[in-house]
């Protein structure tokens, strides 16, 4: 009986321990894992093209003037696929690999960006500029005397 | 003042071991596979004395997992009941913080604190073990929080927040879906459940 037990400890000492010391080690996530939704307002045109394939709806537009849209971010149920990284074409979007996202309150997870929109002149709505420095040429509107003799 | 609670839960609680009964409300088994994952030698809870029990009666923590189908919303209130006081309950995965893909779906209420209070929110489909481990080692006050609410802009020049003033929004400003409980149709979520 107490041989045994000894025979037990001697083979767990061959073994080794196995087990994590997560959480008093850091441990950084593998390569290609996804994780948290980060986004740079800066790069962002608000395009809309991450909400339109978002398989969760976390991602929602409102446009409540002429000049701003309000893009709002529900990353709770975010299930972190990763596709709004993939069609982002203005490399605005990342998922760091940060997992470490428990909170006591899922408001924490939640990111809005109030983005500056050029105007439609016809029906009023936001449009996307295709540069940011044409983004700083959209304040006011075209006249046509502006035209300089020009017919269209 | 959840905060405040998990302190004094932990000071209660921390020292003695933490028994925790698992339920899942309508997960697809991704994150209870993970919840066994954290059980097992390799990630071992419980070194910090978690231990699965049978009953609800037993344990002092609830770890719910799935996004709470219209079934399983009077079960989910009678567990919650039986769990003595005081009593954490944990939301593991998208489903049971947010409502996951399913969140505005007819049979699906749309996670868990829409029926019972939750104290830590654990988001990922499935979470990672790892972030599962760092859940429960902010629950026993290992670890601080580690994100937060982000509001962003793009610099307004003047002239537009001039022009801004003296016109009206072009067209109605559409509600937002989360967290006042209203979808994008204006409906309830989780109405009449
Ligand atoms: S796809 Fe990229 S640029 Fe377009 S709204 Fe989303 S984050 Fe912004
Ligand atoms: S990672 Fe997927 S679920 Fe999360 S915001 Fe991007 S598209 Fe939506
Ligand atoms: S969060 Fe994802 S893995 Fe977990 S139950 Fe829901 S769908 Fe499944």
């Amino acid at each position: 009986m107490i041989a045994s037990k000894i025979r037990q400890i001697l083979i767990g000492k061959r073994a080794g321990s196995v087990t994590l010391k997560y959480p008093f080690e850091p441990r950084p996530s593998e390569p290609g894992y996804r994780g948290r939704v980060t986004v740079d307002t800066d790069k962002c045109v608000g395009c809309g093209g991450c909400a339109d394939v978002c398989p969760a709806r976390c991602i929602l537009i409102t446009d409540v003037s002429p000049f701003i849209r309000i893009i709002r971010r529900y990353l709770d149920r975010c299930i972190h696929c990763g596709r709004c990284e993939e069609v982002c074409a203005y490399d605005a979007l990342h998922l760091d690999g940060e997992y470490e996202l428990a909170t006591t309150d899922r408001k924490d997870l939640f990111i809005e960006q109030k983005l500056f929109m050029g105007t439609c002149n016809r029906c009023g709505r936001c449009y996307i500029p295709p540069t940011p420095l044409d983004r700083l040429m959209v304040v006011g509107f075209r006249k046509d005397e502006d035209l300089d003799g020009e017919t269209i | 003042m959840k905060e405040g609670f998990i302190r004094k839960f932990h000071s209660k609680a921390f020292g003695r071991s933490l028994w925790v009964f698992h339920t899942n409300v309508g997960a697809c088994n991704g994150c209870d596979i993970e919840v066994l994952d954290v059980l097992t030698p390799f990630f071992d809870v419980e070194r910090f004395g978690i231990k699965l029990v049978g009953s609800p009666r037993h344990a002092d923590v609830l770890l719910v997992t799935g996004p709470v189908t219209r079934p399983m919303v009077e079960p989910l209130k009678r567990l919650y009941e039986a769990v003595p006081s005081p009593k954490l309950v944990v939301a593991i995965g998208a489903c049971a913080v947010g409502g996951c893909v399913w969140f505005d779906t007819y049979n699906v209420i749309g996670g868990v604190d829409k029926v019972i209070p939750v104290d830590i929110y654990i988001p990922g489909c499935p979470p990672k073990p790892e972030a599962i481990i760092y859940g429960v080692a902010l629950a026993l006050g290992l670890v601080p929080k580690k994100v937060g609410p982000a509001i962003e802009s793009h610099e307004i020049p003047m002239e537009v927040e001039d022009i801004l003033k003296e016109l009206t929004p072009s067209r109605p400003v559409a509600l937002p879906v989360n967290p006042d409980g209203k979808n994008d149709n204006g409906k309830q979520d989780g109405e009449g459940a």
